[in-house]
């Protein structure tokens, strides 16, 4: 057992954590080998998170032993696993933007004399560790905050090597990068790897997860459901590790017949982005809209709702049993007029107002409604708030509970809901499922299908494939601004799709 | 398959960060020249065509009375002959001394602007700073210890200021404006709600005079003290891990605690640090005033704030230059003086100094949008 431990980079034995009632870890295993690419597998709320937090120190397991190259490993704090040859790349980019590259890549590793920084000493070495990368290129002066997202990853990576890792976590890392980026990024990881460094590489992505990692372990409800080599399992086999059902249960389908055009673009030009989209949206349809980051996507539908301008080309709305009417330019006081709802890609920042109520948000576009003379009447509030919640499921403790103590999914049922009492018949849906667990996922397809069974017009919004083609009647793949193809969903392909996403020729 | 980062533009996005940051320092200073040189303009015209008016009217009087009438000549030959009384290094020591003040607390302004805070208790500080300095004189300590009783006392209000923010995590802005309360009640019970007349001694004849004794010092002590005061923390910004540590808690809080930085033990250095430099604001403002005042430096804070965000600061933190607020203080200074030389009555200088303010900023946004692309 011993030898076995010792011939390991990382092993992880019995790691259990629990959070008051929920048991979020429960016996956990993980074993990296050295110079490995290990895929860590799950969905949201699996768990991977809290494994992580207890290798990097965050969270103290309950139980459970860590060894790493066979010296056991029990940190207390981050500082601790950092020292330990732990390092942590987070989803989120972690620089600091005013500070330059090398400042960035020393924080917290600062080497001093007397209190002074050894300036020329820390230069050397991030030189050094941008060479090893084989990134000479960028100059340890330049700002952060003046880098691409690719490169201010590197720098990420950069911090990670002059903290001499000998494992270094990576949180899905790819999640706000373009596809260039992306090569990079696995370059990078590669050359990692080569260095004789672990990577546990968190992800969703399945085709990323193919391209780069060599072994995987999939997490579900805080259980191992499956280890093996990424070469020797197939894709479904790993899905359903994953999800734990069958794909059918996953895309429930409502049979829906789609009718006359509610939404119409032709030419459509935005600053910068979309550019030149042509696109009819017909009522009882869901029309999925796929494209990489950039691509152009958010940019298209926030155009359409009138939260950016229109440079060229028009919009024509038809809400149904009401006349078209060609409005190019409008704003989104107009469009929530017209019947148009949109939700947006961040709900955080901008779908939702947190600290608000439930029926606050729910109500919010369309007080009118609620009250009169500008007077809330607050009983008739909570009472149309009560409606949603009970027609959408969605589990709070009340309409008065704000809306940051919901889980991500019920958050964006609220956000949902609000659409649905502004009474929209159209309906743009900007990545409605992104960072909600996956039993929130299906009841939202459902949603979708009853809404476009009920004649309402979808613009379905995602980077998630598998979710484009379960849910939607056709699909558009966005490439750059423009609108580069739209088919049937039955004739498209997955790779095909993402050909034409990257550019290339289906 | 090959990397695919965008090597060029990196590369010369590197030059441009640069010319940014030259952009930056030069930005203000241009400004402050501006500012001065104009004043002068305005009063050289306004001298001249009050001479041109003297000398008609003198030749209306002589023609009147049948005397030798002298020739008038015309506008620009007043205007070009006047001697300029405002473009003087008289007027630049008299500035100078009355943005000692001010410079010196924005020094720590600058500081905590930097690390994303912001200090609303700098007015009341320095009152209560400059009102200890006076007790402690009257009380028989030497002036010495009575300046170094006062600038104990202000990092004390700092430290007070750190601790409220990071034990009782009250946002900075709160916590100051408590500050400001406290502080300026405490001045004014020190002092029994009246100004404290105390023997100055050196404090009062020589650290803010015009002319300096010996006369190679050229501007007076106290602003050789801001200016040292200037180096020093420029120095602690630039050389120091304390340094680093405040500019990246004030880009990015999360970011500086995930790199092991004790955030919290930052701060309080920070803030004890930029308590410092009010209290020593205050034994100034006691130097300028040569009374222990409770009621003075009302609103001064603004005036700090202000000096540094005109200096390129940006409250969202990360963003500051010590420089660039030594520049800020002498341009609010100067728009002061120079008001005041060519005689614009005090609600327009008012009037202007807000406006100037609101400029600043704005003409900052643009550039950085344009550079940013």
């Amino acid at each position: 057992m011993s030898d076995d431990i010792a011939s390991f980079r990382l092993c992880m034995t019995g790691v259990r954590k629990q959070f008051g009632a929920t048991r979020a870890l429960s016996d956990v295993d993980l074993r990296v080998g050295p110079g490995e690419v290990h895929a860590l597998i799950g969905e949201n709320g699996a768990g991977k998170s809290t494994l992580m937090k207890v290798l990097s120190g965050a969270v103290a397991p309950d139980s459970g032993s860590m060894h790493i190259d066979g010296v056991p490993f029990a940190p207390r704090r981050p500082e601790d696993a950092r020292a330990c040859g732990v390092a942590m790349i987070y989803q989120e980019l972690t620089l600091a933007p005013h500070l330059t590259v090398e400042e960035n890549v020393t924080l917290g590793l600062e080497e001093t004399f007397c209190g002074f920084l050894r300036r020329r000493t820390m230069r050397r070495r991030v030189v050094a560790a941008l060479e090893q990368l084989g990134h000479s290129d960028i100059r340890p002066g330049v700002r952060v905050r003046d880098l691409s997202i690719g490169a201010q990853q590197l720098v990420e990576v950069a911090r990670a090597l002059v903290s001499q890792a000998r494992i270094v976590v990576m949180d899905e890392p790819t999640s706000s990068l373009t596809r260039e980026d992306t090569v990079t990024l696995f370059e990078l990881i590669r050359r990692l790897r080569d260095r004789g460094v672990s990577i546990i590489y968190i992800s969703h992505f399945l085709e990323e997860v193919r391209e780069i990692a060599d072994r995987f372990t999939v997490l579900r409800d805080g259980v191992v459901t499956g280890t093996g080599s990424v070469a020797d399992t197939p894709t479904e086999r790993i899905i359903e590790l994953m999800v734990g059902r069958r794909l059918s249960e996953m895309f429930p389908r409502v049979p829906r017949e789609p009718g006359e055009p509610v939404l119409e673009l032709h030419g459509l030009c935005g600053p910068g982005m979309p550019r030149n989209v042509n696109l009819s949206l017909r009522r009882g349809e869901i029309l999925g809209l796929f494209g990489l980051i950039g691509a152009g996507r958010s940019e298209l539908v926030r155009t359409v709702f009138g939260l950016r301008p229109t440079m060229a080309g028009t919009i024509t709305i038809a809400p149904p049993g009401r006349p078209a009417i060609i409005d190019s330019g409008a704003t989104p006081v107009r469009r929530l007029a017209q019947g148009v709802g949109m939700l947006s890609e961040s709900r955080k920042d901008e779908g939702l107002a947190l600290p608000m109520s439930v029926a606050d948000n729910i109500t919010l576009s369309r007080l009118g409604t609620v009250s009169r003379a500008g007077v809330l009447n607050l009983r008739r509030q909570r009472e149309a708030a009560r409606q949603w919640i009970d027609r959408l499921e969605i589990r709070t403790q009340g309409p008065a509970q704000a809306v940051w103590n919901l889980s991500g999914g019920n958050q964006q049922k609220v956000a949902i809901a609000r659409l649905l009492h502004q009474s929209a018949d159209i309906l743009l849906l900007d990545e409605p499922t992104r960072g909600i667990d996956v039993g929130a996922k299906i009841q939202i397809y459902r949603l979708m299908g009853e809404l476009a069974a009920a004649g309402k017009a979808i613009l379905f919004v995602s980077s998630y494939l598998p979710e484009l083609m379960g849910v939607c009647d056709r699909i558009g793949v966005m490439s750059r601004g423009r609108l580069a193809d739209l088919r049937d969903v039955s004739r498209w392909t997955e790779r095909e799709i993402m050909t034409t996403a990257v550019g290339g020729d289906a | 398959m090959t990397t695919m980062l965008p090597v060029h533009e990196t590369a010369s996005l590197g030059d441009r960060s640069r010319i940014r940051r030259l952009l930056n320092m030069v930005g203000p200073l241009l400004a402050l020249i501006g500012i001065v040189l104009g004043f002068g303009l305005v009063y050289q015209l306004q001298a001249g065509l009050d001479a041109h008016a003297y000398a008609v009217e003198k030749a209306q009087r002589q023609e009147k009375l049948g005397l030798p009438v002298e020739p008038v000549h015309d506008k620009w030959h007043y205007i070009c002959n006047q001697k300029n009384r405002f473009l003087t290094v008289d007027t630049f020591r008299a500035t100078a001394n009355q943005t000692v003040t001010v410079g010196i607390a924005a020094m720590g302004m600058t500081m905590i602007i930097i690390g994303g805070g912001i200090d609303l208790s700098v007015g009341s500080v320095i009152a209560l700073a400059s009102v200890a300095t006076a007790w402690c004189l009257k009380s028989g300590w030497t002036p010495l210890s009575a300046a170094g009783a006062g600038v104990l006392v202000g990092s004390v209000c700092g430290l007070l200021n750190a601790l409220m923010i990071t034990r009782l995590k009250v946002v900075p802005f709160i916590a100051t404006l408590g500050m400001w309360g406290i502080a300026r009640g405490l001045a004014k019970g020190i002092a029994s709600e009246q100004k404290i007349d105390a023997p100055a001694g050196w404090l009062g004849d020589s650290v803010l005079v015009r002319h300096p004794d010996p006369a190679w010092l050229l501007v007076s002590p106290g602003v050789w003290t801001m200016l040292l005061l200037a180096v020093a923390v420029w120095a602690l910004l630039r050389y120091t891990a304390l340094g680093r540590y405040i500019f990246a808690i004030g880009s990015n809080e999360a970011t500086a605690r995930l790199c092991g930085i004790r955030v919290e033990r930052v701060k309080l250095y920070l803030y004890s640090i930029a308590g410092l430099t009010t209290g020593l604001a205050g034994v100034m403002q006691f130097c300028r005033l040569t009374v222990g005042d409770p009621t003075t430096a009302m609103g001064t804070e603004l005036d700090v704030i202000a000096a540094v965000v005109i200096g390129g600061g940006s409250l969202a933190g990360g963003e500051g230059s010590v420089f660039g607020s030594l520049v800020g203080a002498l341009i609010m200074a100067f728009l002061r003086t120079g008001c005041t030389q060519v005689g614009v009555p005090t609600w327009i200088q008012e009037m202007i100094i807000g406006a100037v303010i609101v400029l600043a900023v704005a003409l900052d946004h643009v550039r950085r949008r344009s550079t940013a692309g």
